[in-house]
């Protein structure tokens, strides 16, 4: 639901969102995809070009704001969560999009992150995952594996990563969900359910850094593997993949397992059946990076409504107004006790 | 009995006691009475911080400081006059305040071995003669307390509860101050709640004023006249509280929304308190999850249009270092209330300090100039925080403003302002997209144009990278670099045009100044007093602006011979001062976590002169 019904704004192109700033990424990078895949389905929401806010923090993706062209705040390293709070709070009409990194967001930003999604403000976060620092040249990030051999770490990474979709329902996140840089289609649907939603959406995009973690998401993003190391999340539907479409997942207990559709001993109605407001099963989806035979969900893997914060806020606001009226400034000033001096 | 009636020009009154005992409700009720009969008054809250240190010790003594009179009250008085203290270790931690031949009251019957023990004492000083120079009344509180509540059956717990407020009316009694305020207090507070608890509060109050009447041991009673303080209709204020009032003006003035973003820290939390109250106003309050997302969001929050502020103390401006660069890179408008506690470091959270101020003029990566304000007194507060969101929205720059911890609980009658006569503070948005560049300037103060989301055809982007000049747009030339460096300097630096000349008390040159900024005003100016009674010659120059300096603050300190910098820190103005104007400053710095006392200025202002200027 959008925030603000329009009196149907002129219709827009792509070419509206496109800034007279030279793109600066490495040539290859997968952050052109995602810049191309949002400024073609801006176009399809219901706001004008000046509602949107794009506020990122520092990185290669944190560039993103700059080349759109909309009104934007390039802040400081991982604090976007935070400007973007503030710009949403004061103004709940604009359409507020947060562009991030693995860095900038789950490592100097990750207590702003999961406090403005636990808020649930109306604002969307695309968290460009790279699995590295790529604007300073290829240190391990918070998501790199393990074992992962990076400028920072030659003998290989040795703490555990994040899973930032895990990370998101642990912090109350009412949407969450992941795409791809190399899946533009899927990637554009799940921009628009996000912008869709009507409180905080925390989007995980896979994506290609060629320069320093080249090919760190190819088993899911390139034609010969991706069938069988992904499945696409859609709501209502039991889980498939496979090249032609013979896996599936079911529930053993508490545990997914991968199974044959065309061995004769499981059906799809065996399997299990995606539901985006079943928050545990979200974690049951997200945990299935944990074992390397399962594919790797895409998609929603969850969105609950619940009351924004911004709304709330608002309410308080009308609500104390309503019941004492407009504040008197004079009144507020003499406050309770006064004396006169002749 | 009858008794005597004497007329006092001013009385200082220590109420101390267990940080459970109530002390800072005994004061603020005392203040809130001396206040409505037309005195001047000047308090000093002093409270442990621990918020409930065990019962008994030293360490856990809480004080209210508050000096009243019919004279001008500059500060809440170095010394007693009167010390109130409900048990032994309030009385050793504060008797070194009590003025020779002042007056002792104490509750005797917490003078138990155990208290006496955890007080650090071996001997009772109720018995030992060493406080033979002082008029000591030992009252048995607890028990005329007890006595006054025996027909209503309530535990002991909850009488010892009420103890504070015998001492509070014997107080009254003393000062022949009228209870009728007190008494609407208790009946609003527990009245509503709990009639049994109001009703033996009320019993206690006034068990304690009739205890004054009727004994024999008080013989005499004094009186304050009022103050001659100039007419007009008059509240007592703290100076958070002022603050507070000051950003709602300020909102209102401008036609802005008020935005802030605060984390909790002591001193500064009851300025969100005040703030999350005045929903009526609009006000928009938003409890950060660390200082650094409170400042970024009241950045956000600048951007988007509203007025914003953001709160807090010495740590916490620490931890806003780099969005306040981003602050001063983007242009916007935000006030910065930085209320001083004692550092570094966690330090000493509830004392008062002067310790921020390089911090706030200078810390911060590369060049990130920035306006930085003072406040004087609490009620001061207002005025400062309100001239601090004006410069704010008219340079488009962050403004700093400090106060401390004890101009934040500190209190003073505060002759109230007529909101229809503030300044005005204009706002104008760029609306127009022909021509809009981000980084234009206006060409007298150098502001850049305030182009909020939401407007048609101004779309543009902004961050923390070096900007092209006029278009915004990101820049890495060296020339470029070195013009916006200069030109962010210079938009502070004409700040200076739109301030008043710095003002100052005494001659406008000659012998001595004395200069000051902040809350060390109350202390200094007592100090000037003093020391012109004693036939010296001195000027008094308190600072509020001091990022810029006024325009005229360089060509007065020149003409006196001896300049002297009081301050609550090892010497951070001076430095400014040095810097800036190459004086020959001398500094007077104690560093207690407590006002400057005004007679230890005159001390040094002597030792200084030699008394050769006499
Ligand atoms: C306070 C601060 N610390 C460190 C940096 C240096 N820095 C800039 S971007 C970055 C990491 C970026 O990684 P990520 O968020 O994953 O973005 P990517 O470049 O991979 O898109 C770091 C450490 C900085 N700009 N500011
Ligand atoms: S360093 Fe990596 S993430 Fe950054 S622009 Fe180059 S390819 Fe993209
Ligand atoms: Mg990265």
């Amino acid at each position: 639901m959008p925030d603000t019904a329009q009196e149907t704004p002129a219709k827009l192109t792509i070419k509206d969102f496109q800034s007279d700033q030279d793109v600066r990424w490495c040539p290859g990078c997968g952050d052109y995809s995602i810049l191309a895949q949002v400024q073609r389905v801006f176009p399809e929401f219901p706001h004008k070009r000046e509602q949107y806010v794009a506020v990122s923090g520092i990185g290669c993706s944190s560039r993103f704001p700059y080349y759109l062209n909309l009104y934007g705040i390039h802040g400081i390293h991982g604090r976007a969560p935070a400007i973007a709070s503030g710009v949403k709070m004061v103004n709940p009409s604009l359409d507020v999009w947060v562009a991030t990194g693995d860095g900038d967001g789950l490592s100097i930003g990750g207590n702003h992150m999961i406090h403005m999604l636990r808020r649930n403000l109306n604002i969307k976060v695309l968290l460009f995952n790279n699995q590295i620092y790529g604007l300073t040249k290829g240190q391990y990030s918070p998501t790199s594996v393990l074992g992962q051999i990076t400028k920072s770490t030659p003998a290989g990474v040795i703490d555990f990563p994040f899973i930032p979709v895990s990370l998101a329902l642990g912090a109350q996140a009412t949407f969450v969900a992941r795409a791809m840089d190399r899946d533009p289609k899927h990637l554009q649907e799940v921009v628009r359910r996000a912008e869709g939603h009507h409180g905080a959406a925390f989007v995980e995009i896979y994506q290609n850094c060629n320069v320093f973690n080249d090919g760190a998401f190819f088993q899911f993003t390139e034609k010969e593997t991706k069938d069988d190391h992904v499945v696409y999340l859609e709501h209502g539907k039991p889980l498939v993949f496979g090249k032609d479409r013979t896996k599936g997942i079911r529930l053993n207990g508490f545990r997914p397992e991968a199974v044959p559709l065309d061995g004769g001993k499981f059906s799809p109605s065996d399997l299990l059946v995606h539901d985006e407001k079943d928050s545990t099963l979200a974690f049951i989806l997200a945990n299935m990076i944990h074992n390397p035979d399962l594919p790797r969900p895409m998609g929603v893997f969850l969105a609950l409504d619940h009351p924004t914060y911004e709304d709330q806020m608002g309410d308080q606001i009308a609500r104390a107004k309503s019941r004492k009226g407009d504040g008197d400034l004079q009144k507020l000033l003499n406050g309770e006790e006064t004396w006169v001096i002749k | 009995m009858a008794k005597k009636v004497e007329t006092l020009d001013e009385v200082t009154i220590r109420f101390a006691g267990d940080s459970g005992d109530g002390m800072q409700l005994t004061g603020t009720q005392f203040t809130n009475t001396v206040a409505a009969l037309g005195n001047d008054l000047s308090t000093l809250p002093d409270y442990p911080a621990e918020i409930r240190a065990p019962a008994g010790t030293t360490y856990g003594v809480s004080g209210f400081q508050i000096k009243f009179g019919s004279v001008d009250i500059l500060t809440p008085g170095d010394t007693c006059d009167v010390l109130v203290a409900m048990n032994p270790a309030a009385l050793v931690t504060n008797l070194k305040l009590l003025r020779d031949g002042g007056t002792i009251i104490v509750n005797e019957d917490a003078f138990t071995e155990k208290n006496l023990r955890m007080a650090g004492l071996t001997t009772n000083p109720l018995e030992d003669h060493s406080l033979e120079r002082f008029q000591v009344n030992a009252i048995g509180i607890t028990k005329l307390t007890t006595n006054a509540l025996a027909e209503m059956n309530l535990s002991t717990r909850f009488v010892d509860k009420t103890k504070n407020f015998f001492a509070l009316g014997l107080m009254y009694w003393m000062y022949n101050r009228p209870l009728d305020q007190s008494i609407r207090f208790i009946e609003e507070k527990f009245g509503v709640k709990d009639k049994q608890v109001a009703e033996a509060n009320l019993r206690v109050l006034r068990a304690g004023y009739n205890y004054g009447d009727t004994t024999e041991v008080f013989t005499t009673r004094f009186d304050v006249r009022p103050a001659k303080l100039p007419p007009g209709r008059y509240r007592n204020v703290m100076g958070n509280a002022a603050a507070a009032l000051g950003l709602v003006a300020a909102s209102r003035k401008s036609g802005l929304q008020l935005f802030l973003g605060s984390y909790p820290i002591t001193p500064a939390s009851d300025i969100l308190h005040e703030l999350s109250k005045l929903k009526e106003f609009g006000v928009k309050t938003f409890q950060a999850e660390d200082e650094i997302a409170a400042i970024c969001a009241s950045i956000g929050a600048s951007y988007a249009g509203a007025l914003a502020a953001t709160t807090t103390s010495g740590p916490g401006l620490a931890l806003k270092t780099e969005a306040l660069g981003l602050a001063v890179m983007l242009e916007l408008p935000l006030v910065v209330i930085d209320v001083q506690r004692g550092g570094p470091s966690t330090g000493l959270p509830t004392k008062t300090e002067q310790a921020d101020l390089l911090q706030a003029v200078q810390g911060r990566n590369g060049e990130a100039p920035l306006c930085v304000l003072a406040a004087s007194s609490p009620a001061d507060c207002f005025l400062t925080v309100y001239e601090a969101a004006r410069l704010a929205i008219k340079f488009m720059t962050p403004v700093i403003c400090l106060t401390d911890g004890y101009l934040a609980n500190g209190a003073e009658p505060w002759l109230i302002p007529d909101a229809a006569t503030l300044p005005p503070i204009p706002v104008s948005f760029a609306k127009d997209p022909a021509g809009f560049q981000p980084y234009a300037r206006d060409p007298v103060t150098l502001a850049r144009p305030w182009a909020i989301p939401g407007t048609p055809g101004l779309e543009h982007r902004i961050g923390g990278l070096e900007k092209q000049d006029i278009t915004g747009n990101i820049n890495y030339e060296p020339d470029n670099h070195d013009l916006m460096i200069r030109l962010r300097a210079e938009k502070i630096e004409r700040i200076a045009a739109d301030i008043p000349e710095q003002a100052f008390d005494g001659p406008a040159s000659g012998g001595i100044a004395l200069v000051g900024w902040g809350s060390t005003f109350g202390s200094i100016r007592s100090a000037v007093t003093g020391l012109r009674e004693s036939g010296h010659e001195v000027t008094h120059i308190q600072i509020r602006h001091i990022n810029p300096f006024p325009r005229n603050l360089g060509a007065l300190l020149a003409g006196f011979r001896t300049v002297i910098v009081p301050e609550i820190n090892s010497g951070q103005l001076i430095k400014l001062l040095r810097a800036k104007y190459l004086v020959n400053a001398v500094g007077f710095n104690v560093v207690r976590g407590l006002p400057l006392r005004s007679e230890e200025i005159e001390e040094f202002v002597e030792k200084q002169i030699g008394g050769n200027h006499a």
